[in-house]
């Protein structure tokens, strides 16, 4: 047994460490496009204590350290690219507090989505939080880690805004305290009034420092969550209807997405608006102002609203199961996505760049973009299904995002959770001081680059 | 010795997305795969074995004592299938698991444990290695007579006759019947192994020959109904035996039970007691029997029934599954499921576990002593308890 081997038994336990065949496959890839690489352990800690030692464990050694939650970005970013450490953060998973009057949680690092819906539903039935598509086994800490949005995110933002404090450990295995939980015993702030240090985490996708507890905004749970459904096969008019929607200020999330399959979809732009109230008055209003802000594109025939009846409880259903069938349209268990933040404006460009692309390499689409903080912008998602076994399909989606990103990136978009190599695209196209700073920022913080190494490097 | 390794499902093994819905209850409280749980590695997960078998299938990784553990840590309990949000394969989670067990019986490659487990079901139709002639001693004294014609078979299983905890639910359903004027009897030292958990370790040789003894055995005696104790028995001889040439009805005791009570053939006093029930995976989920176990419950005047907050289709297993009653692979770590669920009960404020399953009740009598509840939580097969509150 090796020496590192031994250390890592030593602070979480025979149970707590693999370097099984059987476990360093699995934990070398992840459900998206990109080649496998492999760890030499997967370690699962328990407590920020545990994940102090073995950072500290990995400087000596000079190893890397992966922070993994449930491996489900799709882009690679638990791939370990140089081997090391993986941490399998899902059994730091207690749910520390629930202060009900400030509305904010306090989440160990490898709390799932689900756990956090499911104890607020329990305890707290007045709150939630905003949460993401993404099944229910993904973790809050690399939700945020990533910039991720859910579904409040066009009231309030990214979930990394819903952030109201951090426990980092950092490369160095110093614990610290980000926000107001660093000065007081309470989590509501991350940053303001002080300087925002939770930025220095924030998007960083663990190449920072490990998140091993979360402070997270939770939102008035309204008894009633209701939802409108629009379709127009006018793209060139989708962002004006967004924009008279999101002046309306009264839609927890908007969506809009277009499909090829089934045919019943194909041709038409499909928005969906979820509104809440505590009436059935208030939903009723609700939704009388929104038949008003698109009544125009009724009298103009450009658009109508569609029955929502039959598929209702699937669009309401939080996290949407039925999202994950798309990996099944090839029959193939797999889809990739890129999803750039992009000007609302430019939907229409963008939609017709998802088609291009999909005839182009004979993949099938589907796509759904999310407006954020009320219409500043848009994540819009260019995805793409494969089938597993089919290598050449599989090579054909990665080129097809390829080509996704850099079309985004000539668009003036930002991507969201790039991987490796879009990181590199994102760098060789920053403004350069922006880039020195982001470097010299990685520098400081991990000297040796042991964390995520291959991520936000020139050179990996 | 290079394997070529093939599984009748191995067409459908790469569509698993990983996504992890089969790991949760459909509420998402906790990890409801018992194996996830205990293991807490994502490898245990249902979604872990579909890629591994997918990699050991293609030559990547390759058998070994962890990939063994791995595929027979699952108890088969069916949350997968039940949580899985691809329609079209979801159906077959457990059978890919199962096949690959087979595949590993068919290498040599299993743990000593499921090794031990089928040799010894092999040598004495029973996995205790206990004689045959000791097999009907458990139901001295309960008014049961050897199987001649009469209108049903009750089934007692391996469990039911030789473990002590399943010994007396099984004394308590036989008096339960007898005494309702039931028309019943027992193989008793001619019963053998139902091979329910025979199959779903992988031994399909195995699994054959104790199915077509039985069959046999039930064909020369003219068995038309079989009432079960266990639920895994109930579940080979409704999903499994009719392909082999089984015509016969079957119901698992509960069922019968209910019936007897709306036919006002038991009669109750009242008793204030609390009562929460656990689901067997292999009466719920393998075979949708929900409802006739509470209907008995609440049927006893003045008790009362509360639910655990995983129940019917989302309850967590006890772990006594898919062969690990006998193979223990999930051990007996504070997060081995039947310890998780006797903390989920005392939860509820009941005072006794109601079980309906003899596997769940020696998995859930065990877990109260470790837990140090003896002295709070009893746990009563259904026919126990209403032994207790008959008039």
């Amino acid at each position: 047994m090796s020496d590192i081997l031994k250390s890592l038994i030593e602070i979480v336990g025979e149970r707590g460490v693999s370097n099984a065949p059987e476990e360093l496959w699995f934990y070398s890839r992840d459900p998206g496009v990109l080649a496998p690489h492999k760890p030499d352990y997967v370690v699962a800690p328990k407590t920020t204590e545990e994940v102090q030692k073995i950072v500290q464990l990995a400087g000596r050694e000079n190893i890397p350290v992966v922070p993994m939650g449930n491996g489900m970005s799709l882009a690679g970013l638990v791939i370990p690219l140089k081997g090391g450490i993986v941490l399998d953060m899902k059994r730091m998973n207690k749910i520390l507090e629930v202060n009900a009057m400030g509305r904010y949680a306090v989440l160990e690092g490898g709390t799932s989505q689900g756990m956090l819906k499911a104890y607020l539903q329990k305890n707290h039935p007045t709150l939630r939080h905003s949460l993401p598509d993404a099944p229910p086994t993904t973790t809050i800490a690399a939700n945020v880690a990533l910039h991720g949005q859910g579904r409040l995110t066009n009231q309030y933002g990214f979930n990394s805004d819903m952030v109201t404090g951090l426990e980092v450990v950092l490369p160095t295995g110093e614990i610290c305290r980000i926000g107001s939980p660093s000065i007081g015993p309470y989590w509501f702030s991350k940053g303001p009034t002080l300087p925002d240090l939770s930025g220095l985490f924030l998007g960083w996708l663990g190449c920072t420092g490990i998140i091993t507890k979360v402070g997270l905004k939770l939102f008035p749970n309204k008894k009633f969550r209701d939802v409108e459904l629009f379709v127009t096969d006018r793209v060139d008019l989708v962002p004006t209807m967004l924009y008279k929607l999101t002046h309306l200020e009264i839609l927890e999330d908007v969506n809009v997405w277009f499909q090829p399959k089934p045919l019943m979809f194909l041709g038409n732009y499909h928005i969906t608006m979820f509104f809440t109230g505590d009436t059935e008055e208030e939903i009723e209003f609700k939704r009388k102002m929104i038949w008003d802000a698109l009544q125009e594109f009724m009298d103009s025939k450009d658009g109508g609203f569609m029955s929502v009846q039959y598929m209702k409880s699937a669009l309401l259903e939080m996290p949407g199961r039925t999202i994950a069938d798309f990996a099944d349209v090839p029959k193939g268990g797999g889809f990739e996505y890129s999803g750039p933040i992009a000007l609302i404006e430019h939907y229409p460009k963008y939609a017709a760049k998802v088609v291009e692309l999909a005839e182009k390499y004979n993949v099938l689409y589907a796509s759904a973009a999310r407006l954020i903080s009320g219409g500043h912008c848009m994540m819009f998602s260019i995805s793409f299904a494969f089938n597993r076994n089919d290598p050449a399909m599989m090579a054909r989606v990665e080129k097809a995002l390829t080509e996704a990103m850099t079309f985004a990136l000539d668009m003036g978009g930002v991507p969201w959770k790039p991987n490796f190599k879009e990181q590199k695209m994102v760098m060789q196209r920053m403004e350069p001081n922006a880039l020195k700073l982001l470097l010299m920022i990685k520098k400081n913080l991990d000297p040796q680059g042991i964390m995520n190494p291959g991520n936000w490097e020139v050179t990996p | 010795m290079t394997y070529i390794r093939h599984i009748e499902h191995e067409n459908i093994v790469h569509r698993c997305f990983r996504c992890g819905y089969c790991k949760f209850p459909d509420d998402y409280s906790d990890f409801n795969c018992p194996s996830y749980k205990a293991f807490g590695w994502d490898t245990f997960s249902p979604g872990g074995r579909m890629w591994l078998t997918r990699a050991w299938l293609a030559g990547e990784i390759e058998t070994s004592p962890r990939f063994a553990e791995i595929m027979f840590s699952c108890v088969t309990c069916d949350n997968c299938k039940t949580q899985c949000v691809f329609p079209k394969f979801k159906d077959f989670l457990t059978d890919i698991f199962q096949e690959t067990r087979a595949e590993l019986v068919s290498e040599g490659r299993i743990p000593p444990g499921v090794r031990d487990y089928l040799k010894a079901v092999a040598a004495s139709g029973n996995p205790y290695k206990l004689p045959q002639d000791q097999r009907g001693a458990w139901a001295k004294g309960t008014g049961l007579k050897p199987y001649t014609s009469q209108e049903y078979l009750f089934f007692a299983g391996c469990v039911g006759s030789y473990d002590e905890v399943g010994q007396k639910m099984a004394q308590s359903v036989g008096r339960l019947l007898v005494d309702a004027g039931l028309d019943v009897g027992i193989l008793g030292n001619e019963e053998t192994c139902d091979g329910n958990d025979v199959r779903t370790l992988g031994e399909m040789g195995l699994f054959a020959e104790l199915a077509l003894a039985n069959l046999e055995k039930f064909k020369a005696k003219g068995v038309k109904n079989i009432i079960t104790l266990d639920p895994h028995a109930l579940n080979t001889f409704k999903k499994d035996y009719p392909a082999l040439g089984g015509k016969f009805k079957v119901l698992h005791y509960t069922e019968v039970v209910a019936e007897l009570i709306k036919k006002k053939k038991i009669k109750l006093k009242p008793w204030p007691v609390k009562i929460t029930y656990h689901d067997p995976c292999y009466l719920g989920r393998h075979q949708q029997i929900y409802q006739a176990p509470r209907d008995i419950l609440n049927a006893i005047p003045k008790a009362e029934l509360i639910e655990m907050s995983r129940s019917g289709l989302n309850a967590f297993c006890c772990g006594g599954g898919g062969g690990n009653f006998f193979t223990d692979i999930l051990g007996t770590a504070p997060d081995s499921a039947s310890r998780v669920r006797v903390r989920e009960a005392m939860e509820t404020g009941a005072g006794i576990i109601a079980v309906a399953c003899p596997n769940c009740a020696k998995m859930l009598t065990d877990a109260v002593k470790m837990e140090n509840l003896e002295d709070k939580l009893e746990v009563l097969g259904i026919a126990e308890i209403l032994e207790k509150a008959k008039k």
